[in-house]
């Protein structure tokens, strides 16, 4: 019997499968297509304290293997989150994190606090790298003082598991991994969009409304690959990986460089069932390798 | 609007149809003049009830410039045979390998997708069409005949090129053109062919699909003759199931994702598609979220 099972803080993941925020809605996009109660976890849409309208249209791009996305944060408030879509989430039997986000530091504390009382939502995903705001979203995530600050905010009202996820758009995604684990983090996630921008040459315009947006897919997996060998290294909380997963062999390549659990994203755009894929693809690749615990992978790369 | 659209067309009630992840075998790929191409795709079982309007997610295969699926509204559903058909121009990179593809090869699709037309009883039906927007208009116009209808349409185009599927229409219905140079039909555009001069009043619905400007143009006649008019939009897309929100259009009620919230939506409910409304286009409240 394989143990696919993984610890996050003090979240028991059945597999190391989860979904990135802002990829699988709140988990009703995709029932026609998977059973959501199989998968690790989900992360849902991002939450902001007040409701947004997000960006204007056009927020896509399509790039060589990736796509950049200006969504801005499109969402109704936590308010109507715990009113409306909270009961629904009740039913999956997985852990339901919810991504917080939002521009000030009292807009922060204000989601987690609301999120802190709904029984079945055991974690929080801080979102301190959202590219695609004006104010706040990568702002806190970009500087140590600024992460640590949020994180040290939240935490003294959220008692869950608290989550961070960091930007790539950085020059040392250790230190702010740092920042946030010393602030009381009890796990980080990365990596976000990295910022990018696609020109239209026919138009000389930009293709995005906001000219730059959030680079993910397959294009960014390498890039996300390293900073998770280099954050797992500095860190000693458990890190979740992300950027461009779309096979259980790159989720495998993530676990090796050091994440316990992993979220597929993009991926999900492409195919719909695909998470479903990773986790009996993992299951194979242990039953190939005569391996029972999967937390032997955590961090097993022999360099 | 969601509730309407999903009335069932053959025993009406009200339904949901599962969305589901089929590899389709391609039976035929027909070129049919400009850069238009007609594929016939083959489901491995029964086809799932379709409602015409709605849209399918194409898995492009073949270049690492091509990563998101391809969204076509169908274009004829053949559910004897279970042949559902697709028509699509090549203009760029993802739809130039589609019409390259060769008969036994599959395609994996994503569908059905989307709110349909809202299929009215009304007898006086005008579909409006430009270019290969025509794509969904045959189905819709199938599916009033089935109903006992007798819809008129009218398609247009810059050139007879442009005007794809003509026979297919004609056999159905009494169909109108327009042409920008004259090559077929009435030379202009749709809204000054003769039959919007002359008989537009006697249309109790409009349905239109194709350039934006065209069916900015139809609505905005349509609403000033107080007839409503459903419009089929074509954003961009990534995952067309109302995950992403990259697809949006700007709405009275906000922003709302043409995947799941349309394709089809009344002209009335879109800003800057109606006559009072035209000048001011844009939700006071993005501003905050913009960059610059």
């Amino acid at each position: 019997m394989i143990d696919l099972s993984v610890k996050i803080d003090k979240l028991l993941l059945k597999n190391p499968v989860m979904t990135a925020s802002g990829t699988f809605g709140y988990g009703f996009e995709f029932e026609d297509f998977l059973d959501i109660s199989q998968l690790g976890g989900i992360i849902v849409k991002a939450t902001t304290s007040k409701h947004r309208e997000g960006n204007r249209y056009p927020r896509m791009a399509e790039t060589s293997m990736g796509m950049l996305n200006a969504v801005g944060l499109q969402n109704k408030g936590v308010d109507y989150f715990v009113n409306e879509t909270y009961p629904k989430l009740k039913k999956y039997n997985t852990n339901v994190i919810v991504n917080v986000s939002d521009s000030t530091i009292e807009g922060y504390v204000e989601v987690a606090e609301k999120i802190n009382a709904l029984e079945y939502i055991p974690g929080i995903e801080l979102n301190i790298s959202c590219p695609n705001v004006k104010e706040g979203g990568m702002a806190f995530g970009t500087s140590c003082p600024m992460a640590a600050g949020v994180v040290k905010a939240v935490r003294k009202v959220y008692k869950k598991t608290l989550i961070v996820k960091l930007s790539p758009n950085v020059t040392n995604i250790s230190e702010i991994a740092k920042a946030v684990e010393d602030a009381g983090a009890d796990s980080v996630s990365l990596i976000n969009t990295l910022l990018g921008m696609a020109i239209d040459a026919e138009k000389r315009r930009p293709v995005l409304s906001t000219v730059t947006g959030g680079l993910s897919g397959p294009a960014v997996k390498p890039v996300a690959l390293r900073m998770v060998y280099q954050v797992a290294k500095a860190v000693k909380i458990p890190v979740i990986g992300l950027g461009g997963i779309s096979s259980a062999a790159d989720a495998i390549e993530f676990m090796l460089a050091g994440a316990t659990a992993i979220q597929v994203g993009t991926a999900n755009f492409i195919d719909p069932a695909i998470t479903i894929k990773i986790i009996d693809g993992i299951t194979d690749y242990l039953q190939r390798h005569h391996i029972k615990d999967i937390n032997e992978l955590i961090g097993a790369l022999e360099v | 609007m969601n509730i309407r659209n999903w009335i069932c067309l053959y025993d009406n009630k009200l339904t949901t149809v599962k969305k589901i992840i089929h590899d389709l075998v391609v039976i035929e790929n027909k070129s049919v003049g400009g850069n238009n191409f007609v594929l016939s795709l083959k489901a491995p079982d029964k086809l799932p009830e379709i409602l015409p309007g709605q849209f399918c997610e194409v898995k492009v295969d073949k270049s690492p410039e091509v990563f998101l699926r391809r969204p076509f509204s169908i274009h004829d559903i053949d559910y004897q045979s279970n042949i559902l058909t697709l028509l699509i121009k090549a203009v760029g990179k993802g739809t130039n390998i589609l019409s390259g593809i060769a008969k036994g090869d599959t395609i994996n699709i994503v569908y059905p997708l989307g709110n349909g037309f809202s299929l009215s009883k009304e007898p006086n039906i005008l579909l409006v069409g430009g270019g290969c927007g025509v794509a969904p208009l045959l189905f819709l116009a199938k599916t009033f005949k089935n109903m006992g209808l007798s819809p008129v349409v009218l398609v247009g185009g810059r050139t007879s090129d442009d005007v794809p599927q003509l026979d297919a229409y004609q056999a159905i219905a009494e169909t109108h053109i327009a042409t920008e140079d004259g090559s077929a039909g009435e030379k202009g555009l749709v809204t000054q062919h003769s039959l919007f001069k002359t008989r537009l009043s006697d249309f109790k619905r409009i349905y239109t699909c194709g350039p934006e400007g065209m069916m900015k143009a139809v609505a905005k006649a349509a609403e000033a003759l107080e007839i409503p008019c459903e419009v089929s939009l074509e954003n961009t897309m990534a995952c067309g199931i109302g995950a992403c929100l990259c697809c949006v259009t700007e709405t009275t009620e906000g922003h709302k994702c043409v995947c799941t919230d349309g394709p089809v939506f009344d002209s009335r409910d879109l800003n800057g598609w109606n006559i009072e409304k035209a000048s001011k286009c844009s939700l006071p409240y993005l501003k905050a979220d913009n960059h610059d």
